[in-house]
């Protein structure tokens, strides 16, 4: 099986030669329906025998619960931010991720570091400063970006939870009300994970239609990646 | 990085480094009373003491939860974090900011922990170019004897005990250092660091700080003719 890697200058003290496992990330802007999926694929994963490890962002136990409380209070700046969710990243990949591919687990994540990477990026971050700070990160065995345009974004956000603070961008204050604030921000986010597409090779799932069509164009895919046994890292 | 470049305004920016031990602290003190004095508005800033980043930080530590990389994360945090909230604010205010410790002790601290030395090069490309940056080089065994004969308990990270250089805590203590020493050693060349002899009196050492100081305060905006003592930090 071909061997892990990292972005950049990874991680110090962590061999990657005994990381047995799979990382399968799923990508996407805020609506599309990335939990949902997860949720799917690992359920069917699970039915066809192999262990499934999924995490998500902000959910580490040493950033987690301060990050949380810095949002709420929207107090943080836009450096200070980035760097907690890096901190955060951090904390999971050396204590979960890696401990979860060395013990022969798919892992499964919802977001990894390119929702992180455009969340700064949109807000005017340096872009090369951003990759630089994640090359710590493993390049995944495959990164499923579910894409679908802002049409069909808007009503499944606005009829399930309805507009999130920062799903919206407010603290950018790019409209008027929440409407239109979302949808300029959710263009700008799409525009940057369509550039990140190309740099990051990422696997398009067309996230236009339902839920049980979306799920059976991913689950072709990963069926491919999963008998095609030599690939360990997406590029 | 924000893509606008920091603008210093009329600022200046005057930083200390040096091991534990070193005596910058009480070097950086009696230059902050003499500015003031002189009624120049100073705005005092130390290592890892941003409030925000303060409860993972010590989160992390209490439970010896830290990684190099986290460890390196957490601290780059906090110096974001104090440069947006204090540092730039008060440099472009024009005022004069003092830094306990500068992006120089993660370069040394974080290095000796493992993390590649241009991961850490990199990720400090934010922080504002001190106007001075000045390093008090110490021997060893005189800064050791300074910390270890004056204070009681030595703490888990800062003895560098995560490194399992020794079980012993002062022997750990000792031998992190001497990594750190090195690093600064490297880092005053490659950044042209004011060294500074922290073996002279205090007196010394304070005067030739202040005269490498005072041509750079020319342009600098007091805020009195004689500023009150009882404004300090």
């Amino acid at each position: 099986m071909e061997r892990f890697r990292f972005y950049g200058s990874g991680l110090p003290g962590v061999k990657l030669d005994d990381l047995r496992g799979r990382l399968i990330v799923v990508e996407g802007t805020d609506g599309v329906g990335r939990s949902t999926q997860v949720a799917l694929l690992r359920q069917w994963l699970e039915q066809r025998g192999h262990a499934v490890f999924d995490t998500g962002l902000t959910r580490s136990a040493l950033a987690g619960k301060g990050l949380k409380r810095a949002k709420e209070g929207n107090t943080l700046n836009l450096l200070t931010f980035t760097l907690f969710y890096a901190t955060d990243f951090a904390d999971q990949l050396e204590n979960q991720i890696i401990p979860a591919l060395r013990a022969g687990f798919i892992v499964l994540t919802d977001r990894y570091i390119y929702s992180q990477i455009a969340r700064a990026v949109v807000r005017g971050a340096d872009e090369a400063w951003v990759r630089d700070l994640f090359g710590i990160a493993l390049v995944p065995t495959a990164i499923y970006y579910l894409k679908a345009d802002l049409d069909h974004l808007i009503p499944r956000v606005a009829f399930t939870r309805g507009f999130d603070y920062w799903e919206s961008g407010m603290d950018m204050r790019l409209g008027r009300d929440m409407f239109e604030s979302f949808c300029r921000y959710q263009t700008r986010m799409l525009e940057i994970f369509d550039r990140m597409s190309n740099f990051y090779g990422f696997s398009e799932v067309d996230a236009n239609g339902m839920v049980e069509e979306v799920f059976e164009k991913l689950q072709r895919r990963v069926r491919e990646l999963l008998n095609h046994k030599n690939t360990a890292a997406a590029r | 990085m924000v893509k606008a470049l920091p603008q210093l305004g009329a600022g200046r920016l005057i930083v200390v480094e040096g091991i534990d031990g070193s005596g910058k602290s009480t070097q950086l003190a009696l230059l902050q009373r003499w500015l003031v004095n002189q009624g120049y508005p100073v705005r005092f800033s130390e290592w890892n003491s941003s409030a925000l980043v303060k409860q993972i930080t010590k989160r992390g530590k209490d439970r010896r939860i830290l990684t190099a990389t986290t460890f390196c994360l957490t601290h780059a945090a906090d110096f974001a974090d104090r440069t947006e909230r204090d540092i730039l604010p008060a440099l472009r205010s024009g005022g004069i900011v003092l830094s306990d410790r500068y992006m120089y002790t993660a370069l040394a601290r974080d290095v000796v922990r493992g993390v590649e030395p241009n991961y850490v090069r990199q990720l400090y490309r934010f922080a504002v170019k001190p106007t001075l940056a000045f390093y008090y080089r110490v021997p060893l065994e005189v800064a050791l004897g300074r910390i270890l004969g004056g204070r009681n308990a030595l703490k888990y990270y800062e003895a560098g005990m995560d490194l399992s250089l020794s079980d012993d805590i002062e022997e750990s203590f000792r031998l992190f250092q001497r990594r750190i020493l090195q690093q600064y050693e490297l880092l005053s060349k490659e950044f042209g660091l004011m060294v500074i002899d922290a073996t002279l009196s205090i007196e010394e050492q304070q005067a030739q700080m202040r005269a490498i100081v005072k041509p750079k305060l020319e342009g600098v905006k007091r805020l009195s003719k004689h500023g009150k003592v009882s404004l300090l930090r």
